[in-house]
């Protein structure tokens, strides 16, 4: 792993901050170790498990697989930059009020991933969103009340 | 004031559920401390060696390294619960590739895990034993030398590699057989399984400069935590404080130790806070799987379908330490007569050490394994006798009042209402399943019965009155996502008659909490559910006792108000607040108002005169609690695909304190067992290294590999000791899965798999000897 360090400027959540980094750094080490943002969570570190996941530009990626170095000038979103102050976004209510989370630690990635999958695609069918969410593993809920979430969301776009 | 949605019986969202959902909530490795080092471990590079020297001088000499400890640096102090055979850190020898041998703490995570790899140890490797055949050959070489020097909780028989030996048996089941007009016998091997919970384990402690520690960690019980961390450290108790952040998932996993001993020793060691967090890899080779069983079971029945007699003979792989793994014995052994009311049964267990990971406690305890082979007889003697499984199965079924095998009584029993429940339920899905299969694609549905228990133990928990008429719960229980916080607190709100929103519920730390056992066995709501609602009865009758003072009035002639009011019985207007009341007491009269409440399992245990019982590490479980479940299948008999189409799963809860959260523990379980029975299994290769010790290679369910529809249906037969009725069921939803889905694929193909999991080559084949 690369020791040279970079100075870099992340646009993250909507702010913009200078970072000194190492080359080999991923996004996942930036948001959690240097901006101390500990809401993306580490599962797997491999990619698999989805708890990792941001947006860059609006699409889901894996933080951990992600580097910080090729991020500049783009837009991240972290779990941080969902809620406004203490209004939860409407997925992250659905996830609460329809229980779509028990222990928690991979929600923050399936929030994630379900924003950006609404974002597009706001009328979506079970079959859709079960597809959006095949990324992302859960090993509390089954999955099935995460899908009654996602529908509530959608069908309130759609009233 | 009405208060809809507060009650027990109700969907209450929980209450940790916006700081979960917003990425609030910290969990260990997001927690950090002021001049926190970060730990590495050295891991065994052999399954079985004798250690014959450290030469830690390198990594000492790298710039950062703060510490760095090994099997000399501790007590020989062994732990365990039921036999105490496991150092701290592997002394001596090593009993498994991966097993810690030396732990490091660096100012960061980079330096720790180089100096890990400077640190090198000198080994004599001895031969493995890594399969339970060799495991019992008594010419093998001993994994525990010392094993009959090993302080053992409960007498039990052992010898060789075999460390723990216990059996059940009622009625003359040798006697038997030729009354049987029909037997069925057969083996069955389950796998190891990891508990898989998303966050990995972790620890992160604090040295105190009263020469205490105080340790952080992802667990299921601080008070477990202390008490091991203390006896391997040989401190008092009172200088260990064990907290712990929100968990990401445990179903057993955590409910041991796994690295706090460590963490703790390193940040005494360098005077300084140390965290640790396991990679994913880490924590596949070092905690703890479910037992990999070997089972096999003869069951015999008369023509009219009454079951007469079992036998069951089992062995456990419990791995390099005995962690719980006689409890699991012991559950397994116990349960394996099933929900049915066979006279004659003989279960023998053993327990076996072999050199690989230790396996421990995991949702079920031993139960799916020997349910697998239960259910599946059951069915198969349906079908010798060409009778209907659901029939055999109420035949034979258990019902309130019968007694356990050893003679414990069922107090409440819903089984027949699971299974009532589930025909409703499933009713015309068999002809759906025949309607849809084509040549190749075979549909089927199967059943599984199922019993399980909740209880053990003790718990206690204290509600006290604030000034202006809140409560504050404090309880020592830890929720690992389950929803225990939620459902204890409407316990509280509903015996208050005040909203969730007045009760705090306080993390348990060990300084603070009252004791609680650990979360684990199905127990919180069922046992913390009773005695947070003894302690909120009691505030209510302290509350009683005010206002009767206050309002000059006898106390049976007070009522409680929603909303947090006592008033005088058909008088409006005559009623005080908590708030007036809590004043009272905390400045005038009697103090402040707290309600505690302590109570130990106690129920009957086995009756002697009717089992002969040797080798039990426990005689006295908790309440039994009942089940059925169904899974449709598609199998495709050109690729031996499984696929998973519809799940239906019926429960006796007693009664459900938040049937939504009974629901999601439904799902989950659900999912877990599709993983037990179709993809999850620890490999371990020729040198004892467990082969896929990652995500890519060991297979948990992802959204597509389960079913849209899993259907939970709730029975509700009140159990007499209960928590308005409630009993455990957390674990029960996943015991019946691996039946369920082997019923579901001999119904679609009429093949028969007896080894866990059911993967696509195994199916293949099966369907290929048969000749399908």
């Amino acid at each position: 792993m690369s020791t040279d360090k970079q100075v870099i400027t992340l646009n993250i959540n909507g702010e913009s901050i200078e970072l000194l980094l190492d080359g080999g750094e991923t996004l996942l080490e930036t948001v959690r170790e240097q901006l101390g943002m500990t809401g993306s969570k580490r599962g797997c570190n491999q990619g698999v498990c989805g708890a990792c996941t941001m947006l860059v530009d609006g699409e889901p990626v894996r933080g951990c697989l992600a580097l910080s170095s090729a991020c500049s000038d783009r837009s991240i979103t972290t779990i941080e930059g969902i809620a406004d102050g203490l209004n939860l976004s409407p997925i992250q209510e659905a996830m609460v009020e329809h229980g779509g989370l028990q222990c928690g630690f991979c929600t923050s990635g399936m929030v994630l991933t379900l924003s950006a999958f609404l974002a597009e695609n706001p009328k979506p069918t079970r079959e859709q969103v079960r597809h959006a969410l095949s990324g992302n593993l859960c090993r509390c809920t089954g999955y099935t009340k995460i899908v009654h979430a996602a529908m509530h969301v959608a069908e309130a776009y759609s009233a | 004031m009405s208060m809809p949605n507060t009650a027990v019986g109700h969907d209450v969202p929980r209450i940790d559920g916006r700081e979960k959902a917003t990425g609030a909530a910290a969990f260990i490795d997001d927690m950090s401390l002021p001049g926190m080092l970060y730990g590495a471990m050295v891991f065994s590079d052999y399954a079985h060696a004798r250690i014959l020297s450290y030469d830690t001088s390198e990594a000492l000499k790298l710039p950062g390294v703060k510490a760095v400890i090994t099997g000399d640096d501790f007590d020989a102090v062994l732990g365990g619960v039921f036999l105490k055979d496991e150092p701290p850190i592997a002394m001596g020898k090593v009993r498994y590739l991966g097993e810690p041998v030396a732990a490091v703490a660096a100012t960061d995570l980079k330096t720790a895990r180089l100096a890990a790899q400077l640190i090198n140890i000198e080994y004599e490797a001895l031969p493995n034993v890594l399969s339970v055949d060799e495991a019992l050959d008594p010419k093998s070489t001993l994994i525990h030398e010392d094993l009959s020097d090993y302080f053992r909780l409960k007498p039990s028989s052992f010898e060789g590699n075999i460390l723990w030996k216990a059996s059940i048996s009622e009625g003359d089941v040798d006697q038997v057989w030729s009354d049987c007009d029909v037997i069925v016998e057969g083996e069955f091997q389950t796998q190891a399984q990891h508990h898989l919970y998303m966050e990995p384990c972790g620890a992160l402690a604090k040295p105190e400069q009263n020469g205490g520690i105080t340790i952080w960690s992802s667990c299921q019980s601080v008070f477990i935590v202390q008490q091991k961390v203390a006896d391997y450290l040989q401190m008092p108790m009172a200088k260990v404080r064990s907290l712990v952040p929100h968990v990401g998932g445990g179903f057993g996993g955590k409910g041991g130790l796994h690295i706090q001993t460590l963490v703790a020793k390193l940040a005494m060691t360098c005077s300084r806070p140390v965290k640790m967090t396991l990679t994913r890899t880490e924590d596949f080779e070092i905690v703890r799987s479910r037992h990999p069983i070997r089972i096999r079971m003869k069951t015999g029945a008369k023509n009219d379908g009454t079951l007469i007699a079992r036998e069951i003979d089992m062995v456990l792989d419990g791995g390099a330490y005995a962690d719980e793994s006689p409890a699991v014995l012991n559950w397994a052994v116990f349960v394996a007569r099933g929900p049915y009311n066979i006279p004659n049964v003989r279960s023998n267990g053993q327990l076996v050490y072999t050199n690989k990971l230790r396996a421990g406690p995991y949702r079920g305890f031993g139960n799916p394994q020997v349910t697998l082979a239960g259910e599946t007889q059951i069915d198969e003697i349906a079908q010798k006798l060409d009778m209907d499984g659901f029939k055999l199965r109420q035949l034979n079924a258990v019902k309130t009042n019968d007694a356990w095998i050893g003679g414990q009584n069922i107090d409440a029993c819903g089984f027949d209402a699971c299974m009532t429940g589930m025909l409703e339920a499933t009713a015309g899905a068999e002809a759906e399943a025949a309607a849809a299969s084509t040549s190749n694609k075979r549909r089927g549905i199967g059943y599984s019965a199922l019993t399980h228990m909740c209880g053990i133990q003790s718990t206690s928990a204290e509600v006290h009155l604030r000034a202006d008429g809140s409560v504050a719960l404090v309880t020592g229980v830890v929720d690992i996502g389950q929803g225990s916080n939620t459902i204890l607190s409407q316990i509280v709100a509903d015996s208050l008659a005040i909203p969730v929103e007045r009760v705090s519920f306080a993390a348990p730390d060990t300084d603070s909490s009252p004791y609680n056992w650990k979360t684990a066995a199905s127990r919180t709501t069922y046992m913390s559910g009773r005695s947070v609602l003894g302690a909120a009865v009691n505030v209510r009758e302290q509350l009683f006792t005010h206002a009767g003072e206050m309002l000059e009035c006898a106390e049976h002639d007070l009522e409680l108000r929603e909303g947090g009011f006592v008033g005088v019985k058909g008088v409006a207007d005559a009623q005080l607040s908590f708030a007036q009341i809590a004043g009272r007491a905390m400045a005038c009269v009697g103090g402040p108002i707290a309600g505690t409440d302590t109570l130990v399992f106690d129920g009957p245990t086995l009756d002697p005169k009717r089992a002969i019982v040797d080798g039990f590490a426990f005689t006295n479980v908790g309440i039994y609690t009942f089940g059925m479940q169904a899974v449709e299948v598609e199998v495709d008999t050109d690729t031996g695909e499984v696929k998973v189409l519809r799940v239906w799963s019926a429960h006796d809860v007693g009664r459900a304190i938040n049937p939504a959260m009974v629901d999601g523990q439904v799902h989950g379980g659900v999912v877990q067992g599709l993983g037990l029975a179709l993809t999850e299994e620890m490999v371990w290769g020729e040198n004892g290294n467990l082969i896929n010790p990652t995500l890519m290679d060991y297979k948990i369910p992802g959204i597509l590999d389960v079913p849209d529809f899993i259907q939970s249906i709730i029975i509700e037969a009140a159990e007499p000791t209960g928590p308005y009725g409630a009993k455990g069921m957390a674990e029960n939803s996943l015991v019946g899965i691996p039946a369920a889905v082997s019923n579901a694929i001999a119904n679609a193909c009429g093949v028969r798999l007896r080894s866990l999991p059911f993967t696509s080559e195994r199916v293949l084949r099966a369907l290929d000897a048969a000749g399908k």
